[in-house]
């Protein structure tokens, strides 16, 4: 048996390769964009592509993310499968009537006759100095629109396990990528790569039991740095990524809850009507007899997202995620 | 300081255009001719293939009917709306008639009738507007993308289409259809743009019935015609009469040959009228005069051919009446089978949302079997 070596890679190498295994396994695989073909991206991820497959499988389209969303519609319904890139969060909103009225809804207007197997590239949220309309976190806008799946990574592994499976999948599919994780490192391997759950899947990544912090994405790594400043102050924190905010993996949740009795919830977007929201109403819902404290979030700032050099007191950070983890410390 | 004064700015500055810049010397021949075409009543009208008018007067006189079907059925409430296209006939049935069997058509909500002249049964064509469904048909078995209700968003999907076709090396031509009112939307920049740039093979044809709900043209757009929008998108454009369904036949099977020979998109405006209301909520007679109705009726399609037709001895009496039945024929079971009231399941409305449903959608479907079950227990 040969072992391949595995070495560091970073979950903008991890995304990319998913993508170029993909169209290696499958010609209708079709990635398209603005930038994405000779420049291989803004941030890269597409690298390569357009040299390896062409630029009829790897096109730079022109600026318009209407169009381009519109367009793999069609593509979508002759038999590809696009896979498009919006290039940044805040890009994405030309193309809302596309994916809302269209892209959701294909395989129920026409009684599964015709769906929609496009995955949506979404690069999103803060953290990495951006101006206006770099960093949002519009996940909730996406969650909020039935027929969509909605999947975002927060490790190397998960960047090419999800994204595979996002464009194997026959439904539409939003992927975001939390940018500000594009340079993470981990030990993997390109050749033989780990099998890592589907969509749908939340896992636990650290185990703890004196309360849950549930989140997912760019929030993963804060979550688990508090987790282990924790320790210090005797809170034994277990941490769930949901990996898939769309189907929402209600099982692993309510199991870790109900095994800790406490959770806060915590993400970058805005908290008001936020995916925050939902996941508290379910967990209230089904874990009432068990909670020993009010269910809490941490949370952006209900405000347009900040200029970068004032970002680091919207985002949740390790300080807020300790402060809130303490007032669950419950006294009737 | 002025441009002169700049450094280095002598007799060569602007001298030699930068790279980037690249007149175009071919806007010209895309401009549109300053008349809409025609061929009814002029002298072109002696090529006219008898056998193909025949069936373009045939399906005319169909749609008319058509036409009057649904709207009745939208009075006896068998309908939920109905948007008309008495007047437009000629367009609907021209852009149906010019395609191959591969080829794909890209409709509004308006274009039901393109659809059934296409071969789409007509229940199947009301589904979305009788409200049991909102496709009434698998659109790749008949190659009918569903009827899209918000304006001008089937354009990109048809050029999408065509263009993963030709990837595909398949023969296909998309047709997409839109009105007047559609040409304002981003959509239809950004598919015509693209649809260019790819040089696609897509048509996409400009119904222009001169009101978008009420919006007369004149406050759509300030453009000299809608076929200009071509010009700069670098494809042709072409300015037809709409009610001349020989002359909107020609326009359009020039510009699907253009497309299946890899000449790239053509963008066709047929002028033509909505003599009815946008659909039954609305009152035209808020918005424009008896008068102006009147004359675009005397340019009424059915009328236009059938004179043209009788004149030359190409249609008699025999003829006119052979239509009117078959037509008649067609209401008949329309009106039939429209009055038969649809079957409903409800537990459908958690099918087909996703491939496999979610444990959220379970859930709901479980609440409403429950409630489904106790209905028909009391």
């Amino acid at each position: 048996m040969t072992t391949v070596a595995v070495k560091p890679a970073t979950m903008a190498q991890a995304l990319g390769r998913a993508m170029r295994d993909a169209m290696a396994e499958d010609p209708t695989v079709h990635v398209m964009g603005e930038d994405v073909g000779t420049l291989g991206g803004v941030f890269r991820i597409t690298d390569g592509l357009a040299k390896e497959f062409g630029e009829d499988r790897c096109t730079d389209t022109p600026l318009a993310e209407a169009g381009i969303l519109g367009a793999a519609v069609g593509m979508a319904m002759y038999g590809l499968r696009p896979v498009v890139e919006m290039q940044f969060d805040a890009f994405a909103y030309p193309a809302f009537e596309q994916l809302i009225s269209h892209v959701a809804k294909m395989r129920n207007r026409t009684r599964g006759a015709m769906p929609l197997p496009i995955t949506i590239r979404v690069p999103y949220g803060g953290g990495i100095g951006g101006v206006e309309h770099h960093s949002d976190s519009s996940e909730a806008y996406y969650v909020a629109t039935p027929g969509l799946h909605v999947v975002t990574p927060a490790t190397v592994e998960d960047a090419y396990g999800l994204l595979r499976a996002s464009i194997a999948s026959d439904d539409p599919v939003v992927f975001l990528e939390p940018k500000r994780l594009y340079w993470s490192k981990a030990q993997w391997n390109p050749e033989t790569p780990a099998a890592v759950p589907g969509i749908g899947k939340a896992l636990v990544r650290r185990t703890g039991t004196s309360a849950t912090l549930i989140t997912y994405g760019p929030s993963l790594p804060v979550c688990l740095e508090a987790a282990e400043a924790a320790r210090e102050e005797g809170w034994d924190l277990e941490v769930v990524d949901l990996r898939s905010l769309v189907p929402f993996d209600e099982d692993t949740v309510v199991a870790s809850v109900r095994r800790t009795g406490r959770a806060v919830v915590v993400h970058e977007a805005n908290g008001f009507a936020g995916p925050g929201a939902e996941l508290v109403a379910r967990i209230q819902e089904k874990c009432f007899h068990h909670l020993e404290a009010p269910v809490l979030r941490v949370t952006g700032f209900d405000i347009p997202y900040p200029p970068p050099m004032l970002e680091k007191h919207h985002l949740p950070g390790v300080d807020r995620i300790l402060d809130t983890v303490a007032r669950l410390q419950w006294e009737n | 300081m002025t441009v002169q004064e700049l450094p280095g700015a002598g007799a060569s500055y602007r001298s030699t255009p930068p790279p980037a810049w690249r007149p175009r010397t071919d806007a010209a021949p895309l401009l549109p001719d300053p008349e809409p075409y025609r061929v009814l009543g002029t002298p072109a009208a002696e090529k006219l293939d008898p056998e193909l008018m025949r069936r373009c007067y045939a399906e005319l006189v169909r749609g008319r009917r058509y036409n009057a079907q649904a709207t009745a059925l939208t009075r006896q409430g068998r309908l939920a709306v109905y948007p008309s296209t008495v007047g437009q006939e000629a367009c609907e049935i021209a852009a149906a008639l010019v395609l191959e069997e591969q080829d794909w058509l890209f409709p509004s909500y308006r274009d039901t009738l393109a659809a059934v002249a296409r071969g789409l049964d007509p229940v199947q064509a009301l589904t979305l507007l009788r409200g049991d469904w909102h496709t009434g048909y698998d659109p790749r078995e008949h190659r009918i993308a569903p009827l899209s209700t918000p304006l001008a968003t089937q354009l990109p999907h048809a050029v999408g289409l065509a263009h993963a076709a030709r990837l595909r090396g398949d023969d296909v031509v998309a047709l997409a259809l839109v009105g007047d009112g559609g040409t304002s939307e981003g959509d239809f920049h950004e598919a015509l743009n693209f649809a260019a740039v790819w040089q696609a093979p897509v048509v996409f044809l400009v119904q222009n019935n001169g009101f978008a709900i009420s919006v007369p043209l004149a406050k759509q757009t300030a453009a000299p015609t809608l076929a200009h929008k071509a010009v700069g998108y670098g494809m042709p454009g072409r300015l037809v009469d709409g009610n001349d369904i020989a002359a909107v036949h020609e326009v359009l099977s020039e510009a699907v040959r253009r497309a299946r020979a890899g000449g790239g998109p053509t963008l066709i405006e047929a002028i033509t009228y909505r003599i009815e209301a946008h659909t039954n909520a609305d009152d035209a007679t808020r918005y424009r005069g008896d008068a102006e109705v009147e004359a675009w009726k005397a340019h009424d399609p059915v009328e236009l051919l059938e004179r043209e037709l009788t004149a030359r001895g190409l249609l008699d009496a025999a003829g006119i009446q052979e239509a009117k039945d078959a037509a008649e024929a067609m209401a008949a079971t329309l009106r039939e089978r429209m009055n038969a009231e649809p079957v409903l399941d409800p537990m459908d409305l958690f099918e087909n949302v996703y491939a496999e449903q979610t444990g959220r959608l379970r859930e709901q479907a479980e609440m409403l079997r429950a409630e489904l079950d106790a209905e028909e227990q009391s």
